[in-house]
């Protein structure tokens, strides 16, 4: 009889635990957002490759070795624009120290983008994403959205939201190759 | 607790209410009553009788029915809480903030509390998936404390019960017989598709058991049911994206990696009244424009597979389709729905280069909204150079025209215009029907003469790999809930004792008539003693009794 409570027990415990954890593991689904490759620190940044206003060809990947400041942002985002004049500040700064920034800009008219930078004397690469295929890949919601990418073209942060220059110079710093 | 043991000496375990062998009542409360209670079959329910360890502990309280009832009344109102404003899906604000700033400026102080209490994404709020994860919890555990006792009972049931389980039926009958009395019930009730077993003296009739098992089969149906909504959550199970695309663009498809769509052309037809739809002319009359069709004319693409994000040169047309509303773009496991359009949106204006005074044209230009280009040249050697292009022109800010989306909706122009009688340049700032000139009084201006729009269609993907489970989830439900409803347990005992009196028993879980008509057919061609429906008898004399106090 006693085998018998123990067995019930047991097979009590199994039951009450398989069905929390299920629980659990759904509201941490619901919580992660439900959104397929949804990008997290420490993820190996998806490679892209956009054109600048040159019409130069930038891939993620060709900057391997260096730290990547990619920038998402609009002309008709406020934050974005004021970041703009501090980064291009720290460009200045840590350019010739293996530092690259990418400002991918969504989906506007050449016309804009380089009436916007040229107005601002921007000399990092800006890239138009046009069809919005970075943007999906990176699950891109708010702008501005900052990824550092570090030297080995690994994620280690993501900032969404408007930086100081004491910020974005500080994660220029932390992606800078040794 | 301790086992209770039957006066037929057979040891039942503790919180048993008939005796599993004879079927005698085991409690003081049920020999004492007219009838007994038959759910169960009187065995004991687990749960309720070992409450030792916090498992057991844990268990017991999802046991109980009341437990599952409450957390389905919660969950109601909770549902029913979540119907008052919409969810923030369905709000035309996408951000933390601006979600928050529409509930309080469109419900006022209701909504800043709807939104405070996060009713504002309740069903994906972590109570209400606790919930419902409770709710399976309890439905497989208070099944299977249900399930596994009744099951092992009605497996193990005997032939013979003891006179005072068959006397507190409610179908009941007892009187004299005949020596082939027995042998003539059996085969009147194998007639009637009975299983009959027959065991000394006495015959169990039994027909229909597995309608019990009804309940248990469509709360497995629930559970699948409630897996297939948990996959829901996982990525790569459920999509339900929507994407604006408007006339001429091409973009990547939300959450469907690889794929392209592009919109050719967005249509939206009405009835005419006129030649065929003639029929509809005096509905159209009636209610005004009808619409017949939203149609988007789409080319879906695919990159190559060793492709980028961002290399768009390469694409490759997978197939042009129209999407129609209930006629979805289907490609891969997706489906691309037509939703939702909004009609002429600005894409280019036309202006005449113009001297103020003379009123006379120097030419025309044509500024693509969508792809603005620097400078503009005018037949006569006038130039018009586009110094600043604002699509949604909201203000001034330190001087600079500011844009407040990407979108063309309100587009401002700064331009310098350069004629062979100004060489020099004017300058002036251009919105919609107004004209600034910031550094003085200028001779030429831009004079509008039309604009040219485009359509944006509201197109939907879904894909959503979790139906078929939802599928076979509702209909092992539905199975179940025909099972328990549309067929019934019927039992007869049948007992002879050694003076040949006949004791008669009948016992249904629903359709008590349908019982009745049975046993009537058996009664007839067998002979047996007549039998009264003692819950009827019960419910005269209480209401003989009421009536009686009345006319006192």
């Amino acid at each position: 009889m006693t085998v018998k409570k123990k067995k019930r027990s047991y097979i009590r415990a199994v039951i009450l635990l398989v069905m929390a954890g299920a629980i659990v593991f759904t509201i941490y689904n619901s919580f992660a957002g439900g959104k397929s490759e949804l990008l997290q620190v420490g993820d190996e940044a998806p490679d892209f490759t956009l054109v600048d206003l040159e019409g130069k060809k930038h891939q993620l990947s060709d900057y391997q070795g260096q730290g990547v400041f990619v920038n998402f942002w609009g002309t008709w985002c406020k934050p974005c624009e004021k970041e703009f004049p501090l980064m291009e500040n720290q460009y200045q700064v840590y350019k010739d120290q293996g530092v690259q920034i990418l400002a991918v800009n969504i989906a506007q008219s050449d016309y804009e983008v380089r009436q916007f930078a040229e107005q601002r004397d921007l000399t990092f690469p800006i890239v138009i994403d046009k069809t919005k295929s970075v943007m999906e890949a990176y699950n891109i919601r708010p702008l501005p959205t900052t990824l550092l990418v570090n030297p080995e073209g690994k994620i280690t942060k993501i900032i969404t939201g408007e930086m100081s220059e004491e910020d974005i110079a500080s994660y220029m710093e932390e992606i800078k190759p040794e | 607790m301790e086992n209770v043991q039957c006066q037929c000496g057979h040891t039942n375990p503790p919180g048993t209410k008939l005796c599993e062998s004879c079927g005698r009542s085991l409690t003081e409360k049920d020999q004492n009553s007219k009838l007994v209670d038959m759910r169960y079959e009187g065995t004991a329910r687990r749960s309720q009788t070992y409450n030792k360890s916090i498992i057991d502990k844990i268990w017991n309280f999802f046991s109980s029915v009341k437990v599952g009832v409450s957390i389905i009344v919660i969950l109601l109102v909770a549902a029913a809480i979540g119907t008052i404003l919409p969810q923030q899906a369905f709000v035309p604000a996408s951000t933390e903030a601006t979600i928050q700033a529409y509930y309080a400026d469109t419900y006022g102080s209701v909504g800043r509390v709807y939104h405070a209490l996060g009713f504002h994404d309740l069903y994906s709020s972590f109570w209400f998936i606790a919930l419902v994860g409770m709710l399976a919890i309890s439905l497989v555990i208070a099944s299977l404390d249900r399930f596994v006792p009744l099951y092992k009972s009605l497996k193990n049931q005997r032939v013979l019960r003891h006179p005072s389980f068959m006397d507190k039926q409610r179908i009941y009958g007892s009187g004299p017989g005949a020596e082939d009395t027995l042998e003539k019930a059996e085969t009147k009730l194998k007639e009637l598709k009975y299983n009959v077993r027959t065991d000394k003296n006495g015959l169990l009739a039994e027909k229909g058991r597995f309608s019990r098992w009804g309940p248990y089969v469509n709360h497995i149906g629930l559970i699948i049911f409630l897996f297939g909504v948990m996959l829901r959550m996982i990525p790569g199970f459920y999509i339900d994206e929507s994407l604006w695309l408007r006339e001429g663009e091409t973009r990547a498809i939300p959450e469907v990696p690889g794929y392209y769509l592009e919109n050719k052309n967005f249509k939206l037809e009405t009835y005419t009244g006129e030649g065929e739809d003639a029929r509809f002319e005096e509905a159209i009359d009636r209610v005004g424009t009808v619409v017949k069709n939203y149609q988007t004319d789409i080319v879906l693409y695919q990159e190559p597979e060793d492709s980028l994000p961002g290399a768009t040169d390469n694409l490759e047309v997978i197939q042009e389709y129209p999407i129609r509303v209930n006629q979805p773009l289907k490609f891969d496991g997706y489906a691309v729905y037509q939703m939702d359009y909004k009609l002429n949106e600005l894409k280019a204006m036309t202006f005449a280069l113009t001297n103020k005074e003379t009123e006379e044209s120097l030419g025309e230009l044509t500024i693509d909204l969508i792809n603005p280009v620097d400078t503009y040249e005018l037949e006569g050697g006038s130039t018009v150079e586009l110094l600043g292009y604002y699509p949604d022109f909201s203000g001034f800010e330190d001087g600079e025209p500011q844009t407040a989306t990407p979108l063309p909706n309100n587009p401002g122009f700064l331009v310098e215009l350069t004629t062979p009688e100004t060489p020099a340049g004017e300058t002036s700032f251009i919105t919609i029907q107004n004209t600034v000139e910031p550094l003085g009084e200028n001779q030429f201006k831009l004079t509008f003469q039309n604009a040219d729009t485009r359509n944006v269609s509201g197109l939907t993907v879904r894909k959503d790999s979790t139906l078929p489970i939802l599928g076979i989830g509702g209909l092992i439900f539905m199975i179940g809930v025909a099972q328990g409803m549309y067929f019934n347990h019927r039992r007869f005992w049948i007992q002879q004792k050694a003076d040949g009196t006949i004791l008669l028993a009948g016992h249904t879980n629903k359709n008590w008539f349908g019982l009745k008509k049975d046993l009537d057919r058996v009664v007839d061609s067998a002979k047996l003693p007549a039998y009264t429906d003692q819950q009827d008898e019960i419910d005269k004399a209480e209401k003989a009794e009421k009536e009686g106090e009345v006319s006192s």
